[in-house]
């Protein structure tokens, strides 16, 4: 089609959202004032497995400001249960109760909610609440969670495996006895909290005379949460509303049902007031969906020119309590699997992969979801088999990134990568970052005693996946589509729906991009409508790396369709052939001519003035369309990260020096916004390379359940970052975009890790790599020698001093399996 | 329940008296009390500085001050600064380079930058970053809040347009004996 407007997709627009959040009028739901609302504090379990033998509400009941302590007995009947199903064979489905009943299986699942006329007073309360447990023998190890003979944490399942499956091509056992150099690991990344500013919070509240409950979220998915509610709840979607305001950041947090807001609509509807709850940081650190947490043991085999001819892998997820709705506890786990040979040619691949239930808070879907795991253990695997073969990291990646002239190319486990930039992200990376000089520079440093060190990480994802593949393995609701409704009204103004919604991804700009250029109107009249479930019949959210694709294909499909409408209409009141009417600037206009009609001149003309249109075009010409898009299989988005760090040889901390992404995201909506995209992913992996980790001690306590220990790293600890963007178009959407959300955090911890590996001459097999841990991994012996290290460029010194340290004094073979986990 | 205590204060220029529980966090006065729910809360223990605003000249953790701490004082919060409309400065800076993306983090942002640029008026970038290490930001990797920081500095025109705090009283301790709501719990 023609473009009278081209520009506005792939301007660097400033963002729409921006002054009212910049002014502190941002609406975040815990910004909603309503009159008489009942305030929610949580009873949390303090125990990691255990039995409930008494709840005495009794004192807190007569507590002050105090209109309800509810437990478990109290919600008997109150909703339908709570499972997320999945349609793969070994998947063994948990009931989420709402509050926990018989038993508690991890330290701040809920108990009681106390429900008060004010939050202090609800916790005021909340503390007078006592809680009798029994512990119960507990396996914290996924590992030993997965012996039959395990503490049980389901009763009604057969085990705590609650996904186990096998993804395989050829003979991965073949490959790799022929290989010429096998190398492996147990790599182990640690737990991660999505750790959104703002804490999840739920205000709702029933309508008794219309019979109607409006719940206002913190979540990604206002679609997926409606419709599950309506299920669980028994109410039609048109008196159930989910609403979305402003959303202080998701990164997958906000992605899942949770409890909390099963309780506080049930409990508005059962009081008739309504009733909100605004989690503090604790409980967020104890409560929201956790990630990353798989133990990789992989082996790679390549001949002796770094060709990869055999990759296998044992994959164990410690997915936590409960299998969350709708992902399920697959979601991660499944992936590190599916995606772990990487954007390589990989011939044959077996990889097997096990979830253990285990007596922590649940894992989701975080930003990345299981890539990052895999990512790191294959893309450590890389530099191993080329520090073990003398050769360069990218030299070997070179050897096997796909090529351009073998796409679509499909992975050992079934996906399938469309033609995009794997090899050119590679070459444009290194050259960002001066990679030759970079290692001239390093070889002067390290003479000097500096060590310093260069890493790579190269990976594909698989964004915004359409209707054929499920976005969690298994899942049975489709997030394949979105849909999206636009509209000019009688005024001339434009209002364009979508069922995705925002936490901060500058929806409210980049899709107003593409609706005014696609529709001819001005950016500043397009209003977008997001995060409500009211708006349109279907919609599910924002995850996955899907709203450009989707929402944008959607927002493509249906200007186009009103396009169709509003030439129709001109050509009728400029008497004028549709052909040469042209839409642009927001007004309508006959080519070579001075005839011209705004859009609100146009809308009038349609809508209110008595007689401008014929009857029959009146009735067909609206001036608003819907519009749906599946792009069915989805689309590849690859990078590759470099890194520059430097570790101090003393303390052992460290610093990223230099980082540069090249990244193929397809066609570019908004520089500013696309860029920033990859800023904050960087930061997140880099906080799970070097800081972040959940850690639970044996019996499944939280330590890190504060911001004090749980590190979220700084403008003080985050390099600058450049970011080389490569646009090759994605014809299999018909925005040719590619999704670019997640990527950030996918490639950073192993880039990183790999850096490190590269300064000090150590296998970096467990993240984040904290000092403490590269202490223990260099040994005594080694820090001796460090002064006088010698090897080389990509650890060309096969054989060195070094090596020989790390096997002496570590205990650890090149194939022996990580250090314990200790906690800080 | 404890009794309440009257407190005056200055809040963006207009004086205020309430009654207020001793145990009030100065965070749930601003935002409850007097509607300012540009304020935001993330953590309720001072790391996070989504609640930093200006007290009396300098940038304070509003989680960690009761709002009994505040009485007599003279308070900034994100709503002094610019409107949708007339954006200040550095809000414009902000904007310009994409420095906010959820905008949760983004009030204590500008409050803490603000404070920074007032005390330094040409930082350096690790001076931005050191700076603006007591405020986390999850969504932008601080990448573009550094940039929209040295560019409001190379501007210059951010103390200039800064009125609303001016005031000799001496800086107070912000937080200190303050007890956050949720430490009871533990
Ligand atoms: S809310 Fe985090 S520092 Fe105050
Ligand atoms: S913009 Fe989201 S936390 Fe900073």
């Amino acid at each position: 089609m023609t473009n009278l407007r081209p520009g506005l997709i792939g301007a660097r627009v400033q963002r729409l959202e921006d002054p009212r959040l910049l002014a502190g009028r941002g609406c975040y739901v815990d910004d909603l004032r309503r009159t008489g609302a009942l305030h929610v504090a949580f009873c949390r379990s303090d125990e990691s497995h255990a039995r409930i033998l008494r709840i005495d509400t009794s004192e807190a009941a007569r507590a002050p400001g105090v209109a309800a302590v509810v437990t478990a007995a109290d919600l008997e009947g109150a909703c339908r249960p709570l499972r997320a199903t999945s349609r793969m064979p070994s998947y063994q489905a948990t009931e989420l109760p709402v509050l926990a009943g018989d038993k508690v299986r991890y330290a701040g699942e809920p108990v009681a909610a106390v429900l008060a006329e004010s939050r202090y007073l609800a916790e005021d309360a909340a503390e007078r609440v006592a809680i009798d447990y029994e512990p119960l023998p507990a396996a914290t190890d996924p590992e030993a969670a997965l012996a039959p003979d395990a503490p049980r944490l389901h009763e009604d399942l057969a085990s705590n495996v609650i996904v186990d499956r096998e993804f395989a091509r050829g003979d991965a056992e073949a490959a790799l006895a022929g290989a010429a150099v096998r190398v492996s690991g147990c790599f182990r990344m640690g737990r991660k909290t999505p750790a959104a500013i703002e804490n999840r919070g739920y205000l709702a509240e029933y309508d008794e005379g219309r019979r109607r409950l409006t719940l206002h979220s913190c979540t990604q998915v206002p679609g997926i949460v409606r419709d599950a509610l309506a299920e669980l709840l028994d109410l039609p979607g048109h008196r159930l509303r989910v609403v979305a305001p402003d959303v202080g950041g998701g990164f997958g947090a906000k992605v899942s049902l949770y409890r909390e807001e099963v309780l506080v609509s049930i409990l508005a509807r059962r009081l008739g007031r309504p009733v909100k709850w605004t989690s503090d940081r604790r409980e967020d650190l104890m409560s929201t969906t956790q990630a990353f947490d798989e133990v990789v043991r992989a082996e790679l085999g390549v001949d002796e020119d770094g060709a990869i001819l055999g990759l296998r892998a044992e994959i164990v997820g410690d997915v936590g309590a409960y299998s969350v709705y709708p992902w399920t506890a697959a979601v991660e786990p499944v992936q590190v699997a599916s995606f772990l040979s990487g954007p390589y040619r990989v011939p044959d691949y077996r990889g097997r992969v096990r979830a253990a239930a285990t007596p922590k808070p649940p894992t989701g879907a975080y930003r990345g979801v299981g890539r990052p795991p895999a990512v790191f253990a294959m893309e450590r695997l890389l530099d191993m088999a080329a520090r073990r073969l003398g050769m360069d990291p990218r030299d070997i990646r070179r050897r096997n990134l796909v090529r351009d002239g073998e796409f679509p190319y499909r992975a050992p486990s079934g996906l399938v990568w469309d033609r995009a930039a794997f090899t050119g992200c590679l070459e444009r990376a290194c050259e960002t970052i001066g990679y030759d000089e970079l290692r001239e520079m390093q070889a002067a440093a390290r003479a000097e005693g500096r060590r310093i060190g260069i890493g790579l990480a190269s990976y594909a994802e698989l964004t915004g996946v359409g209707s054929r593949i499920a976005v969690a393995p298994g899942m049975p609701i489709n997030t394949g589509t979105e849909s999206a409704a636009i509209r000019i009204d009688s005024t001339g103004a434009v209002t364009a729906t979508f069922g995705v919604s925002s936490q901060g991804q500058g929806i409210e700009t980049t899709l107003a991009q593409v609706v005014a250029e696609e529709l001819g109107a001005r950016l500043e009249d397009v209003e977008i409508v997001h995060g409500d479930s009211a708006a349109l019949s279907h919609g599910t959210g924002t995850y996955a790396s899907r709203s450009a694709i989707q929402a944008g294909g959607a927002a493509i499909v249906c200007a186009r369709s009103l396009r169709e409408k509003v030439i129709e209409a001109a050509s009728h009141l400029l008497e004028s052939a549709p052909a040469d009417i042209e839409v642009t600037g927001g007004a309508v206009s006959v080519a070579g001519t001075d005839r011209r009609m705004s859009f609100r001149e146009l809308a009038r003309a349609v809508y209110t003035e008595m007689g401008r249109l014929p009857r029959e075009v009146r009735e067909r010409v609206d001036l608003e369309a819907t519009g749906v898009y599946d792009p069915f299989w989805g689309t590849t988005s690859p990078a590759t990260h470099a890194a520059l760090v430097e570790v101090d040889p003393e303390t052992f901390e460290v610093e990223v020096l230099r980082y540069v992404v090249a990244e193929d995201c397809g066609r570019v909506i908004n520089p500013l916004i696309a860029d920033g995209q990859v800023h904050g992913g960087v930061a997140q992996g880099i906080g799970a390379a070097l800081f972040e980790e959940m850690v639970h001690d044996p019996s499944g306590q939280l330590l890190t359940a504060s911001f004090v220990d749980y590190v979220v790293p700084s403008a003080a600890e985050i390099p600058s970052m450049e970011v080389e963007h490569l646009e090759t178009s994605a014809e299999n959407n018909v925005g040719g975009f590619r999704g670019i959300g997640e990527g950030g955090t996918i490639g950073a911890p192993a880039a990183v890790a790999n850096a490190i590996a590269d300064a000090l001459g150590v296998e970096i097999e467990e993240l984040p790599a904290t000092p403490e841990r590269l202490f223990r991994l260099i040994g005594p012996g080694r820090r001796a020698a460090g002064a006088r290290m010698e090897t080389g460029p990509g650890g060309r010194g096969r054989g060195n001093r070094f090596t020989a340290n790390q096997t002496n004094s570590g205990g650890r073979s090149e194939s022996g399996s990580g250090p314990t986990r200790q906690s800080k | 329940m404890s009794e309440q205590r009257t407190i005056r204060l200055t809040v963006n220029g207009a004086s205020f008296e309430r009654e207020v529980e001793p145990r009030r966090l100065l965070a749930d006065f601003l935002r409850e009390d007097l509607g300012l729910t540009g304020t935001h809360i993330g953590c309720e223990h001072g790391v996070c500085g989504a609640c930093t605003i200006i007290l009396d000249g300098d940038s304070a953790r509003s989680c960690l001050t009761l709002a009994v701490q505040a009485d007599g004082a003279q308070v900034q919060t994100v709503e002094g600064l610019g409107t949708v409309d007339a954006l200040h400065p550095l809000q414009r800076a902000f904007r310009e380079h994409h420095a906010l993306q959820c905008g949760f983090c983004t009030p204590g942002m500008l409050m803490a930058a603000l404070d920074l640029l007032r005390k330094h008026p040409s930082p350096t970038e690790r001076e931005i970053r050191e700076g603006l290490s007591g405020n986390l930001c999850r969504c932008t990797g601080y990448e573009h809040i550094v940039r929209a920081v040295r560019t409001a500095a190379a501007a210059g025109e951010t103390v200039g347009a800064e009125t609303e705090t001016a005031s000799a009283a001496p800086p107070r301790e912000a937080g200190a004996g303050a007890q956050s709501r949720g430490s009871a719990r533990e």
